[in-house]
């Protein structure tokens, strides 16, 4: 592919595109192993030793382990499948987005009941070439 | 011989089912929206369906990243709940309708649409919250359903006018259906929101508002949004959207909106709920 895709001009977000396919097959398998009880019961019980049942990067693995939320998106993670460790925390999808967008949880609330992130501003990266934010 | 009476677009946001199955509809935060959901729920106990087409997405649950089919439809008798990774919700088991689905499976795939046939599978909240929505806790769902999943967690998703074909495609295969059925037909998903990433928690109501008057106005128009114009307007995960024109597709052209709810936030969504009734062409 000799120009990088369209939707790489938004900002702050990692779509789940061939390129990310590849990287997080694994990480986002593990994820997956935990919608099963006795699989969730194994992780808490040791979270590195069952790391090892799947092949991922050593920065996948810090991720993981120290619950990067941010950092597992940017080596492949999917977040229908990241949010998988969240739930086996005891996190809600809330909590992690208010995480990922760097705002303490209250913030993050606040702002979604004043309606939410405004799209004005948020349309493109600042130094995206392909253009303005026209608002 | 079996007929689509109406469509319903409806979110699917899993807090809401957790609302629900906590007993928590009642509270400030979330009456507001349960509030909305009232008419729609007397609507359909009037309109008394036989099957739903419900068509929706997996989230990691039935389907993983192992096979990724980019349209499925469900055939089984019985569709358990999905283990999410906390628990199968407390809802009743879906009951299918292989007779109609498997008629639908062979009917679209000879009208060139290449399904993939799933004999047994779980369904999650993409399904079952909008059950919950427009039919509130019953001890069994009061229709069988015909699950639809459309692949929208793996990039690229089908085109909003591939969506739109299929459901013109469903129509005609209902159409050919030889038990009298009154049907509906569910899109599901949206609208506006991002779940991951620095943006997470964006909502855009001008552009959500425009895609529920455009369900009536302008339909094929609203098929032209491109992922990427989803995406950055909508946020990532509203190109959930596109399962919208499924159903639309699967309508008259000339249909009535009979009823809307728009509510923000549900979690970190822009709740919408459209009702259409199929008007004749004439």
């Amino acid at each position: 592919m000799s120009q990088p895709p369209d939707y790489e001009s938004i900002p702050g977000t990692y779509v789940y595109d061939a390129r990310r396919g590849r990287e997080g097959y694994a990480l986002n398998m593990f994820c997956m192993s935990l919608n099963k009880a006795d699989n969730r019961k194994s992780f808490k019980e040791d979270e590195a030793a069952y790391l090892l049942r799947f092949a991922l990067s050593a920065e996948q693995r810090r991720a993981v382990l120290q619950r990067d939320w941010l950092g597992m998106l940017k080596v492949g993670g999917n977040i229908y499948y990241t949010i998988k460790i969240a739930f086996c925390d005891g996190l809600t999808f809330q909590d992690v987005a208010g995480m990922m967008s760097g705002v303490p949880k209250e913030t993050y609330a606040q702002m979604m009941l004043a309606g939410g992130r405004s799209p004005e501003g948020n349309r493109f990266k600042k130094s995206s070439k392909t253009g303005e934010d026209h608002g | 011989m079996a007929k689509i009476v109406a469509g319903i677009a409806c979110s699917h946001v899993p807090a809401i089912g957790v609302a629900m199955d906590r007993g928590m509809t009642g509270t400030p935060y979330w009456e507001p929206l349960f509030k909305g959901y009232g008419p729609a729920r007397q609507w359909l106990a009037r309109v008394a369906p036989d099957v739903a087409i419900v068509v929706y997405n997996d989230h990691a649950n039935a389907l993983s990243l192992e096979i990724i089919p980019t349209f499925l439809i469900g055939v089984a008798d019985t569709f358990p709940i999905a283990d999410e990774g906390f628990g199968p919700r407390p809802v009743p088991p879906v009951r299918g309708h292989a007779p109609l689905a498997w008629h639908l499976a062979e009917s679209l795939i000879l009208d060139e649409f290449d399904m993939t046939i799933a004999n047994e599978m779980t369904v999650d909240h993409g399904l079952t919250v909008p059950l919950s929505i427009t039919c509130g806790q019953p001890s069994e769902w009061p229709f069988a359903v015909v699950p639809l999943c459309v692949n929208v967690v793996q990039y690229p998703p089908p085109t909003g006018a591939r969506c739109f074909k299929l459901g013109q495609a469903i129509r005609r295969a209902v159409e050919k259906f030889d038990q009298d059925l009154r049907v509906v037909i569910y899109g599901t998903g949206g609208m506006s929101h991002q779940l991951q990433g620095e943006r997470a928690g964006l909502i855009n109501r001008q552009f959500d508002t425009d895609f529920l008057d455009g369900m009536t106005k302008d339909p094929l128009a609203l098929t032209k949004i491109t992922h990427t114009e989803y995406m950055r307007e909508a946020g990532s995960e509203g190109v959930e959207m596109v399962m919208w024109h499924v159903m639309r597709g699967a309508l008259n052209e000339n249909v009535a909106e009979v009823y809307r709810h728009y509510h923000v936030p549900a979690s970190n969504t822009a709740a919408g709920l459209m009702i259409l009734e199929n008007r004749s062409a004439a």
